[in-house]
């Protein structure tokens, strides 16, 4: 039987503001634990919540980007449950009244056209804090710094067909999150992710299959993985006649496999209730109109202008277009040197070379335009030569130096006076007499073997084409 | 002069012309808590050592014109569920027996920053559920009028204090009736103020939507004056609003001619003592007196009130009392292995019977598959009570009626039949769900010499009216200036 796959994908991403959703403190990643907290994030008793009027831009910002409809009159509501992470024991989330609803994002389909996954909501909430298990002493400690950041939850529709599909999902939703500076999309920091909701069905059939929901899928290897396994899992239970539960999964990403968490009988009751000490925030057409005005542009809309006015080709503006670290450095790039096609083709070659090499996230990049800009400078005056460029951006990418200086001081410039090369070719000539013999006698792929050995002596700062035009006219005359 | 008998701004002008200082004023009200409290209990904590250095400070502050409020130098008692930085609030709940607080609440830096000095911590039925004071976990307050009855609740501390000259204001707050109720108990004057006209920044939640804090005093005069200092926006709470300027003398010129007062119908009906009945009829003429036209009139929507009311403040409670976990402060159990076991061996040791009672119920009320039959319906019920006031007042300027239908009970009497104690809310609780201000003073004694409650109720943010309306009957009797036998 031919069996097809039905995912959903709930998506949390930790929004780049400044202070936490309700209180005025710190959302920066890391810091000693609990030195980012205060009585309101601790959930102490007598206080409120304060509502960071930030998220409710962020979050207008992510709906329009995702052609959602902005609910106009939002409430916040009570999510109720006990967890250590959790200090006041609910979690200020939204249920009834999502901030958006009913939106898209188009994602390459099965057979390479473009296919719409509906969102079927983003809603505002706040994040909790992090346990740390300390092995050594046997006990489990709280860190309340994560607490109240200010999340969204995306939630698709159960459109998805394929892994593939997912993840080109997951790679527009991260640009869009990006590029409108809503988040900074850090997976490994927890700031993206995304729970999997999977069923399987025969191939033609109406009715959803039972469905199970993966959860800690930390990179996006982990969800295609975990999407594989469990889409095989469920297919076997199925073909060997038995049922698909109901249940939370916990994704090992280690081991490869995922395991029950929860059954849906477990699943618990967390009475929700309007949240009453945060008055209904009514979202104006005004507002609304400002914040699509000064909306930052998104990457379909750069992906169109480069093509447009830089006359890039389409695959090159894909590429550039999937990460927001490559767009800031080929648009401050370009500002400094004046030539697309060359920024973009050392973006794509040796600055994701050097990204891979280095198994450094776009993120995290240091490389600055202006360094770029220098080498490439170099390269195209022709101070240094292509090779040369490459060596130079990769001392600036992992040692930071300054590509000019760095030039300078280690004698890297092309020789510029063609009165110097002769001398030293003829030694080259002279101390290699026996490929010159062969050379000579007819064997002209000798002459490589040669020329070798003169950009060496040169110390590749000669111009190839000058090198070679001095050696025909020893040799060939 | 006696300190003690001043009211509070009678005791900010003596402070401020310098015929008593800061020191003797609180020294003197320290000597009769340390003097009379055992028989009472009204304080469940003294910051005595705080009160006298902070009385000095505020002595330079008045004398060097820094403090120029009418209530600078004045001392005040704080209800146990509004936290003061540095000092235990407990909510007379074992669970918080330890928890001091690293903030002060709004009212209490809005008092610090008028000069006023804070005694201590008044006593209160636990997390303010109750209408006793009964369900404390320090012990019940006696009521100075009879030692053997209760106080009334949740505020039973600041009322008897002030009723017990043990400080001349309080603060409480006022979930259901949890200042009105007693102030009528024990025969004083507090305002609950509209919801959102005082921050409730700093007190510790029973039901956020219903719950505000407001003053109880000797007279409405210094109810006007303490609410004016802590009333207004607050950054710190979403749900305050911005009021206009309060008008210290529009709210105490007591000018009662051609005002209408409607006394619902359902207010006198079933269950309501002949005497208190007849106190308030009383009132009533002389109001007329005072030149205000008085009618009763039907609102049938009463008899929602009491199921409305412990159906909402119990889904808000049970939602605001889990932070109590036995984790992060508070009465942690010391007979749990693991941390399913803290949570409910903490929580089934740490909380009174009346808060489980009413944690179960708002679980209850708010679960899966009952929501809608209960929650909803309640909130819908609301609405009703919302619209019945908005329409009462298209025709009065304010109503009357008692603030509940007897006088204070036998300490014992109520904790054997909840239901009971829930019914004797039924006049106060459905103030709350419309979110209008009410103002408690007294205007009679039964029989056995209990103070009688009369009951103001104002349109939103019309604080002035009601304050007023008390201050002309204040003008006309003397109840108010009654006190018990042993003060």
């Amino acid at each position: 039987m031919e069996w097809e796959i039905v995912m959903g994908l709930e998506v949390h991403t930790e929004l780049a503001t400044k202070t936490k959703i309700f209180c005025g403190c710190s959302t920066e990643f890391g810091g000693a634990p609990n030195t980012h907290v205060c009585e309101i994030c601790a959930g102490l008793p007598g206080t409120l919540p304060l509502l960071n009027r930030r998220v409710v831009e962020f979050a207008v910002r992510t709906g329009l980007a995702t052609n959602c409809e902005i609910t106009r009159k939002n409430k916040f509501d009570r999510k109720n449950y006990f967890y250590p992470d959790l200090p006041k024991a609910y979690q200020i989330s939204q249920l009834y009244l999502p901030i958006c609803r009913n939106g898209y994002i188009e994602v390459k389909g099965e057979n390479g056209e473009m296919k719409k996954i509906g969102i079927h909501e983003i809603h505002m909430e706040e994040d909790a804090g992090k346990l740390v298990h300390d092995a050594f002493e046997d006990c489990t400690l709280v860190d309340y710094n994560r607490c109240g950041v200010p999340l969204l939850e995306i939630v698709s529709e159960p459109d998805f067909r394929s892994a593939a599909e997912v993840l080109d999902y997951l790679e527009k939703l991260r640009a869009i999150l990006q590029f409108t500076g809503v988040s900074d999309c850090k997976m490994q920091e927890g700031s993206l992710r995304a729970d999997v909701n999977l069923s399987v069905r025969p191939k033609g059939q109406a009715e959803f299959g039972t469905r199970t929901e993966m959860k800690n899928l930390n990179s996006f290897r982990a969800i295609e993985r975990a999407i594989s396994y469990e889409a095989r899992r469920q297919i076997e239970l199925l073909e060997d006649g038995e049922q698909v539960v109901q249940e939370t999964r916990r994704w090992d990403d280690n081991k490869g496999i995922s395991y029950a968490m929860r059954s849906k009988e477990d699943a618990q009751d967390y009475k929700y209730f309007p949240e009453p000490d945060l008055p209904p925030i009514e979202i104006s057409e005004e507002t609304i109109a400002q914040i699509r005005d000064t909306m930052p542009e998104l990457p379909e809309q750069k992906k169109q202008r480069y093509i447009a006015q830089l006359g890039l080709p389409e695959y090159d503006t894909s590429i550039l277009t999937s990460d927001k670290a490559y767009v800031s450095l080929f648009e401050d790039t370009l500002a400094l040197c004046d030539s697309p096609k060359d920024v973009a083709n050392w973006i794509m070659g040796e600055v994701m070379k050097l990204l891979n090499d280095t198994a450094t996230l776009p993120e995290n990049m240091t490389l600055q335009a202006k360094d770029l800009a220098a080498v490439i400078h170099m390269v195209k005056s022709g101070k240094i030569n292509r090779g040369t460029g490459k060596t130079v951006l990769e001392k600036v990418f992992t040692e930071g130096v300054d590509p000019e200086k760095y030039v300078a001081d280690n004698n890297l410039a092309q020789i510029t006076d063609l009165s110097a090369l002769r001398p030293v070719i003829e030694e080259v000539i002279a101390a290699n007499e026996k490929s010159v013999s062969e050379y000579k006698s007819g064997k002209t792929q000798a002459m490589g073997y040669i020329m070798g050995q003169a950009m060496r002596a040169l110390k590749g700062k000669a111009p190839a084409q000058e090198v070679q035009k001095i050696l025909h006219e020893l040799l060939d005359s | 002069m006696d300190i003690r008998n001043l009211t509070a701004l009678e005791l900010g002008q003596a402070i401020r012309a310098k015929e008593i200082t800061v020191r003797e004023a609180v020294e003197s009200y320290f000597a009769a808590i340390e003097e009379n409290d055992a028989k009472y209990h009204c304080y469940n904590i003294l910051c005595k050592a705080e009160a006298l250095a902070r009385a000095d400070e505020v002595q330079k502050g008045i004398d060097d014109g820094t403090y120029t409020s009418p209530l600078a130098g004045v001392p005040v008692g704080v209800k146990d569920n509004i936290c003061t930085k540095g000092v235990l609030t407990t909510c007379s709940s074992k669970i918080l027996e330890n928890f001091v607080p690293p903030y002060d609440a709004t009212v209490i830096r809005r008092m610090h920053a008028a000069g006023m000095v804070v005694l201590g911590k008044l006593n209160m039925d636990e997390f303010a559920m109750g209408s006793t004071t009964e369900t404390s976990y320090t012990g019940v307050t006696h009521n100075p009028w009879n030692l053997d009855r209760v106080p009334g609740g949740s505020s039973g501390g600041a009322a008897a204090a002030v009723a017990a000259k043990l400080a001349p204001v309080t603060l409480g707050s006022d979930t259901g009736g949890s200042i009105r109720q007693p102030a009528s108990f024990c025969g004083v004057s507090g305002l609950k103020p509209t919801y959102g006209a005082v921050s409730r920044y700093g007190l510790v939640a029973y039901a956020s939507s219903l719950d505000q804090i407001g003053p109880l005093a000797r007279d409405a005069k210094d109810c006007a004056a303490l609410f004016s200092l802590i009333a207004g926006k607050d950054e710190k709470d979403g749900t305050s609003m911005v009021t206009e300027k309060f008008d210290f003398e529009a709210a105490t010129n007591g000018d009662m001619q051609g005002k209408k007062i409607g006394i619902p119908a359902d207010y006198l009906g079933e269950g309501i003592s002949p005497e208190v009945k007849a106190a308030i009829e009383a009132a009533a003429e002389t109001y007329r007196a005072l030149g205000a036209e008085v009618e009763v009139f039907p609102m049938p929507i009463v008899k929602y009130a009491i199921p409305a009311y412990y159906i909402i403040a119990c889904a808000e409670a049970c939602s605001n009392l889990s932070r109590y976990d036995g984790i992060k402060y508070g009465y942690s159990s010391p007979n749990a292995d693991n941390l399913t076991e803290t949570y409910i061996k903490s929580r089934s040791e740490g909380f009174g019977m009346e808060v489980k009672r009413r944690i179960m119920l708002g679980n209850f009320v708010l679960s899966s598959g009952y929501y809608d039959a209960y929650y909803n319906k309640a909130l819908k019920a609301k609405k009703l009570i919302q619209q019945a006031f908005f329409d009462a007042f298209e025709k009065y300027d304010m109503l009357l009626g008692p603030v509940a239908p007897t006088t204070a009970l036998k300490i014992g009497e109520s904790l054997s039949d909840p239901l009971k104690m829930y019914l004797g809310d039924i006049y106060t609780v459905m103030i709350n769900i419309a979110g209008v201000p009410s103002m408690a003073i007294p205007c009679g004694f039964d029989s056995e010499n209990m103070p009688v409650g009369l009951q103001l109720i104002g349109k939103p943010f019309c604080e002035a009216e009601i304050l007023s309306a008390a201050v002309g009957f204040q003008n006309a009797t003397d109840f108010h200036k009654k006190s018990p036998s042993a003060v």
